[in-house]
């Protein structure tokens, strides 16, 4: 197909953007409307680009395509770079949000040069994840992520942003170092970094890929978060500014669920189908216990967060049913979930930018005063609840008929996490949009302006349309999900029976 | 006269040959030119080191053997000779605007960084227990005078004396060590050593030998727990001295342990492999824990140096090829960021006077926002965050500690790691979370150049590994 790059050029393409704005010198309005402009084109530009990779994917492969190589460190390491049905819709995730993010922070003028270049930066790092194929460039892009994300929380961050930022690194960086070291163990043990010939010769004895498994799971386990390592993702959203908050719920979070699917499945099925039952427990606790923990919050941003975990909590069940319908939920639910809570932490920075706080005791009969907001606020916290015709449904039933085919126990237990939803979530739209207007600050509050619409609107569009047509999403996993449940094979079956007894 | 001349081995010792004598030189030429002497002996010091790496560079390739071998010079000692006279001249760049300012800029100054760079010289390239000593001496006496360089203030007296009876202490320890080793194997040189040692049975006197040597050693790499003069030295002695103590003597003294383990002592590898991985899990975990408290940055640096000697320890643990390349990678990214973070507290200067304390750089991202960035990169490289230097410097060395098996070791290794990274985050959270409390007066041009020449170092590493990752290989290989 396309000759040239594509994959670098959207990876790197953020980075020559940060370049430009670096280069925009002073402090007035003019130099600041140029610095928001030159980050926002480079971001359109890079989603353009990236949607050739949509459009020119072939679906029927189940491989990886639009390969790229180049020589990097000799031995140790090379540059390569492909995408497949797992990773390619992460990518287009990435690059959707990111000019949505931008937009989001019109309103920044705080070190607005950093700001901006940050998240570029944070762009290439993310998009890189996905797409690399070799474990240590992904290991690189995994981590490298860190430093902007750091940034942006501690800089433009909130009240106890230090405290927040300092837990997200040191926390994800705990978790990465094991990682890395068992990426060392699988380095001399095969003599290849490459992910593809991993992927296909996975040959590890048990008791190394025990291990191995562990390692790996110290790391997504704490990225995606599960229960209990996910203290510091309400840190860090409550601190993060609104388009930070978006980018993590929205793709660093995902990139745990996508590490499992490339790393832990694949390449240590009989350490994977061992744990499962483990991480069913994890989970169900997480969809149970978080679910609980995010009625009892008073800040609108700590309750969005909690419902992350909890909705993580069904990626992690679904991944580790190995079954079509898990796994194909596990992967719809994350980029529901990255769409979903991307545009519920927009909806608070909306009301946020007015009144600047985010207890949910200070709203109250928003609906008066702003009724597009209103709307737009109900369709995504019913996307968030999973109703049916929205892109949150798919996910978490196609998640569940899966737990229902490894154990009835796990899918009655994790269904509870569905109705626990809908009653925070509604809980939560009630008091904040519905009723008197309570104070009088609330009454002068202008609805969405067109910035903010035009940030929400396409998020909406996606929703709707995924749930309607989930087939737009499903087709591009079925040929790489098909592939990677044929090598589990009759491990795949195997832990079934194993999670079935265990539960 | 000419006999002599033609018996020296001058193309192998060339340029230590060349640094002692123009150290002699310049003794004079400091006390005949009266006005003016400090600049002309430092301009001509650093053309001395400068034509001294143009010979290490132009010697011939392979391993030349001279002085019945006991000096010799390979692939791995023409590396680390480059980067311990890079490290001589950049301190002294670095030097030049500090000790003017400060009011003791006398050209001894140049002279004694001259002589303790042929010890280390002599120290690289030591193949026999005489030699390696006789390295070393010259070195550190040299070294202890300069600590002491401002010689009106207390601090840097007490940091000179106290390195002084220390390292005395120390080379006392390696001595009676060395004896050892001679009593039991009847010989100096390394190689004989070896061969004395060839069925891989080391004797109790030996082993004492060899337990005594390492104390001598890990106290010149600052290990723990022979690293006790370390913050104090750092704290005392004047910063671009400090900066000279953190970069090239530890160069130096990592090669020399290295050498001085593998090349006699392979035999006998699993006896001093375990001291070692004591000694690098020790040095970690203190270096990582004990900074976190500190507040005057140059004993934070001199925490974080002690932690570092013990992640490149790793290297020399592992005992591989693999290792002494993680070893070589390890001080020479490792010397980049300390050059380039002893630039920047070298640049943090008031009106008043030099500064010193951490919460002294508070807001310098909107102050200074070019040495804000290059700090907070070196602080991410040093705390080994990709795809900065210093994560390929821990890469490397983990990665021949899990071949060579040390798990545990590794595992310790990249959990110190995290608690470090605390405290060189603090560093980036102070420069950009918190509000400015002041300006630095503008910085001498040189300084500048060097903490972004270290910051594109770090930077660009990642781009340009692979030659360099190529050259460390071939001189990990002429050790084995």
């Amino acid at each position: 197909m396309t000759s040239w790059p594509i994959l670098s050029l959207v990876t790197f393409l953020p980075v020559i953007g940060a370049l430009f704005v670096l280069v925009i010198r002073g402090e007035d309005e003019t130099a600041l409307r140029n610095m928001r402009w030159t980050a926002l084109f480079t971001t359109i530009i890079t989603f353009i680009l990236s949607l050739s990779l949509w459009v020119d994917f072939d679906r029927s492969q189940s491989g990886f395509q639009f390969l790229e190589q180049r020589a990097w460190l000799g031995a140790f390491a090379s540059y390569r770079l492909g995408v497949d049905g797992i990773s390619m819709p992460f990518v287009i995730l990435t690059t959707f949000l990111m000019p949505i993010c931008i937009i989001a922070s019109w309103g920044v003028k705080y070190r607005l040069k950093e700001y901006m270049i940050a998240f570029l930066f944070l762009e290439t790092m993310m998009v890189g994840v996905f797409v690399s194929l070799d474990i240590f460039l992904f290991y690189l892009f995994f981590e490298g992520g860190l430093i902007p994300m750091f940034l942006i929380i501690g800089i433009w961050g909130g009240q106890r942003r230090v405290y927040a930022s300092f837990k997200f690194f040191l926390y994800t960086l705990l978790g990465s170092v094991l990682m890395l070291l068992a990426m060392f163990a699988m380095y001399w043990h095969t003599g290849t970094t490459d992910i593809p010939t991993l992927l296909q010769q996975s040959n590890f004895p048990v008791q190394m890929q025990m291990w191995l498994w562990l390692a790996f799971f110290a790391s997504f386990a704490v990225k995606l978060p599960m229960w209990p390592v996910h203290t510091w993702l309400p840190d860090a959203h409550v601190e993060a500014p609104t388009a930070g908050s978006v980018v993590l719920a929205a793709i660093l979070l995902k990139m745990g669920g996508y590490g499992f699917l490339r790393f832990s499945l694949p390449m240590f099925p009989e350490a994977s189908e061992f744990f499962a039952p483990m991480v069913f427990a994890l989970s169900v606790v997480a969809i149970v216990y978080t679910s609980l923990v995010a009625l009892a919050q008073e800040d609108m941003k700590k309750l969005i967060a909690y419902s992350s975990v909890a909705h993580m909590g069904f990626v992690t069940i679904g991944i580790f049913t190995m079954t079509r319908q898990g796994i194909d939920g596990a992967l719809f639910q994350m980029i529901s979930h990255g769409l979903v809570s991307g545009a519920l932490f927009l909806c608070v920075g909306v009301v946020y930018d007015r009144l600047h706080t985010r207890e949910i005791s200070a709203y109250g009969g928003l609906v008066n005063r702003m009724p597009f907001y209103a709307a737009t606020f109900m369709i995504f916290t019913l996307a968030n609840v999973g109703l049916p015709g929205t892109s949150g449904f798919v996910g978490e039933f196609l998640s569940l008929i899966g737990a229902f085919k490894a154990s009835t126990t796990l899918a009655v237990l994790a269904t509870t996490g569905v109705i626990l939803s809908a009653a925070y979530a509604l809980w939560l739209y009630r008091r904040v949009i519905f009723g008197e207007i309570a104070r009088p600050e609330l009454a002068h509050m202008p609805d969405m302006s067109v910035r903010e619409m035009l940030a929400l609107v396409p998020i909406i569009y996606f929703t709707i349309h995924f749930g309607i047509y989930p087939a737009a999403v499903l087709d591009i996993f079925s040929a790489s999900v098909e592939s990677l449940l044929s090598g589990l094979g009759a491990a795949g079956t195997a832990g079934l029976a194993g999670a079935a007894s265990a539960l | 006269m000419t006999d002599l001349l033609n018996s020296l081995p001058l193309t192998v010792i060339g340029s230590e040959l060349v640094l002692a004598a123009s150290a002699m030189v310049l003794l004079m030429l400091g006390v005949f030119f009266e006005r003016r002497n400090v600049e002309v002996v430092n301009t001509l010091a650093l053309a001395a080191l400068a034509f001294a790496g143009v010979l290490v560079v132009s010697m011939p390739e392979g391993r030349i053997e001279a002085f019945g071998g006991a000096f010799i010079m390979d692939g791995f000692a023409r590396l680390m000779k480059i980067l311990v006279l890079l490290a001589s001249a950049v301190t002294l760049v670095l030097s030049n605007h500090f000790m003017r300012v400060e009011k003791m800029a006398r050209f001894e100054y140049g002279v004694l960084v001259l002589l303790a760079t042929v010890g280390m010289m002599m120290m690289i390239s030591a193949n026999d227990l005489i030699s390696l000593y006789v390295g070393l001496e010259l070195q550190s006496l040299a070294l202890y005078v300069i600590a002491a360089f401002d010689r009106d203030n207390a601090r840097s007296s007490e940091a000179g004396l106290k390195y002084f009876v220390l390292g005395a202490l120390s080379s006392g320890m390696l001595l009676y060590g060395a004896s050892l080793i001679y009593g039991t194997t009847g010989t100096t040189n390394f190689s004989a050593i070896a061969q004395a040692l060839a069925g891989g049975e080391a004797g109790l006197g030996l082993l004492f030998g060899l337990v005594f040597l390492i104390s001598g050693l890990a106290f010149k790499v600052s290990a723990v727990p022979f690293h006790m003069w370390t913050p104090d030295v750092y704290e005392g002695a004047p910063t671009p001295v400090t900066a000279f103590f953190a970069a090239a003597p530890k160069v130096a003294a990592m090669a020399l342990f290295t050498r001085a383990m593998l090349a006699p002592f392979s035999t006998i590898a699993a006896d001093w492999q375990q001291i070692i991985v004591f000694i690098s899990i020790a040095s970690m975990a203190l270096g990582s824990f004990a900074a976190i408290g500190q507040r005057n940055i140059k004993r934070l640096l001199a925490y974080s140096s002690i932690g570092h000697m013990g992640f490149a320890l790793i290297g020399l643990a592992a005992a591989s090829p693999d290792g002494i390349l993680g070893v070589i990678l390890y001080m020479a990214i490792y010397m980049v960021m300390t050059l380039g973070a002893f630039a920047c507290v070298l640049a943090m200067r008031r009106q008043h006077g030099a500064v010193e304390n951490v919460d002294d750089l508070s807001g310098l991202a909107r102050t200074n926002k070019l040495m804000a960035f290059v700090l907070a990169m070196l602080m991410f490289s040093l705390a080994g965050i990709p795809p900065l230097a210093g994560f390929f410097a821990k890469y490397f060395v983990f990665t021949a500690a899990i071949k060579a098996n040390l798990v545990t070791l590794a595992v310790i290794g990249v959990i110190t790691s995290v608690v470090g990274a605390y405290y060189y985050l603090r560093i980036v959270k102070v420069m950009y979370f918190d509000e400015p409390s002041g300006e630095f007066v503008r910085e001498p041009g040189e300084v500048r150049f060097v903490y972004v020449l270290s910051g594109l170092f770090v930077l660009g590493f990642v781009f340009f590994a692979r030659p360099l990752i190529a050259w460390a290989q071939s001189a990990a290989g002429s050790l084995f």
